[in-house]
């Protein structure tokens, strides 16, 4: 109980200090573009590809759980658009990225603490924190929304190519079934969610980084423990947001 | 100038320094001298400010600097330049950027003087044809040469080393000791070296400070510490055999 307190104290501590005034504004704007390559670009490929084989599954799954010919078939296609938006291109996206993004954050962070680069900052009197972990928040907060949505397109293409070609579904209606009912605040809520997560995955992962002590092994658990503090504080405000925002 | 008085620091209750004091002198090379694990790195993390000192105090130019915030205290941290033990070269940055990155930080300078200052603190330090490395293409010698130009970009009024020759081998030591030398003189810096290496000792103690279980323990010169008859100091200086024979042979 101590050492989680005592870890929350540190993490707000930190983000007191990375949410200080910039040192120089143009400096940090490099870097900040520096970060969307790195963390935002390089990530649209996988979750391009795990978004196209979720909505694929999705779609497979709704047919073969509604064969009945009571339901119509285009409500695969609304199943498949209302599980993506709702839960799986924020949530489950964001649960990937803790794993990608998360762990490159803190090890790259710990690596910079046990390789004295962090105090090579510190000696030239640069606020390390800032200067290091707000380009990583700032692209992850900005960009990450645009991977939802790219999760959301490709999701939504993986069970309309899926269904098709399974037979269990024609074009047609999944084309309908993915336009009926469709409730415009349901992106909204789901781009919320993402910059919330977000917001965890980086500042948490860059909080277990910046704290490494020892060797190479301690960046090694940090950046396990960056995956698995962020990934669980994802699912607790996953229920809270959902709660507050769909209640 | 440095001054350092009553030094005392601890970790979860282990003292690690005992009330040292030491006065660094400018345009000098100060050694801080003694055994793995006697507290030297510590010391010079505690002058720096990057550890907060349990007692005592820290005046830079009569300036205290202990107790100063954080604002103040980067104004004096401008004017200090660092080489690390492992020298801390920026990963992400190549040869150029490291050296440049004080000069984006701190100045308002063009990308032309920049660039000039940049090849100026390079060629110095006699880094030729290298500025679009990554650390991770340089040899151990190269990245404390360029971790030196990233030192001494801003023209710092302080330097300090920790351990600059570790992981060299004597050749690279000697040139980088001489490097050292040359541009505390030419800059007129104070310069705190902390290490192990004998031969800088013999090479560069205008000063030296020797430490043992955190405590300062003697204080002289290089011409003073072979008839120094501090015990510790003796073993420490004539611990391996070339020095023991040598002792011998001068008896």
């Amino acid at each position: 109980m101590f050492r989680f307190l005592s870890g929350f104290g540190s993490y707000w501590m930190l983000l007191g200090r990375v949410f200080a005034r910039p040192e120089k504004h143009s400096i940090y704007y490099r870097q900040t573009m520096k970060e969307f390559i790195s963390l935002g670009l390089r990530s649209i490929g996988i979750v391009t590809i795990i978004s196209f084989f979720m909505g694929a599954v999705l779609a497979l799954q709704t047919a073969y759980n509604t064969e009945n010919p009571i339901y119509p078939t285009y409500l695969i296609g609304l199943g498949t658009r209302d599980s993506i938006i709702l839960e799986f291109s924020s949530t489950i996206v964001a649960l990937i990225l803790a794993g990608k993004v998360g762990s490159n954050i803190a090890s790259e962070i710990g690596t910079m603490r046990i390789t004295e680069q962090i105090d090579a900052l510190e000696l030239m009197g640069i606020n390390s924190a800032s200067y290091i972990i707000l380009p990583k928040v700032v692209a992850t907060v900005l960009f990450n929304p645009f991977l939802t949505l790219i999760s959301i397109i490709t999701g939504i293409m993986g069970g309309w190519i899926a269904g098709t070609a399974a037979g269990v579904i024609t074009s047609q209606d999944y084309i309908y079934g993915i336009q009926y009912a469709f409730i415009p605040y349901y992106i909204t809520y789901s781009l919320i969610k993402t910059v919330i997560f977000a917001f965890i995955i980086t500042t948490v992962s860059a909080h277990q980084g910046y704290n490494v002590d020892g060797g190479s092994l301690e960046v090694g658990r940090a950046s396990t423990k960056a995956v698995v503090y962020s990934s669980v504080t994802i699912l607790l405000f996953n229920v809270i947001l959902t709660q507050l925002l769909l209640s | 100038m440095i001054r350092a008085e009553h030094i005392s620091k601890s970790f979860a209750g282990r003292e690690v320094l005992k009330d040292i004091s030491a006065v660094f002198e400018p345009g000098k090379t100060n050694l801080i001298i003694g055994k793995s694990g006697s507290g030297k790195t510590v010391f010079l993390k505690c002058l720096v400010g990057l550890l907060d000192i349990d007692e005592g105090k820290i005046f830079y130019n009569d300036v205290q600097f202990d107790n100063l915030d954080f604002k103040a205290k980067k104004e004096i941290r401008k004017d200090m330049g660092m080489l690390f033990q492992g020298s801390a070269l920026f990963d992400s940055m190549t040869v150029e950027e490291n050296v440049r990155f004080p000069l984006d930080m701190f100045t308002d300078m063009s990308r032309e003087e920049k660039s000039d200052r940049v090849n100026f603190c390079l060629e110095r330090v006699n880094i030729v044809n290298s500025n679009h490395l990554s650390p991770a293409e340089l040899s151990g010698g190269m990245k404390k040469r360029v971790a030196i130009a990233r030192a001494i970009a801003l023209k710092p009024r302080f330097l300090f080393c920790d351990e600059p020759n570790s992981g060299l081998d004597p050749k690279t030591s000697i040139v980088i000791d001489e490097l050292i030398r040359e541009i505390t003189v030419e800059l007129n810096m104070t310069t705190i070296v902390n290490t192990h290496d004998m031969n800088s000792v013999m090479e560069n103690g205008e000063k030296i400070i020797f430490i043992e279980e955190g405590e300062k323990c003697w204080e002289g010169n290089k011409s003073e510490i072979l008839k120094s008859d501090c015990r510790t100091l003796n073993e420490f200086v004539f611990a391996n055999a070339l020095a023991k024979q040598l002792k011998e042979s001068s008896k």
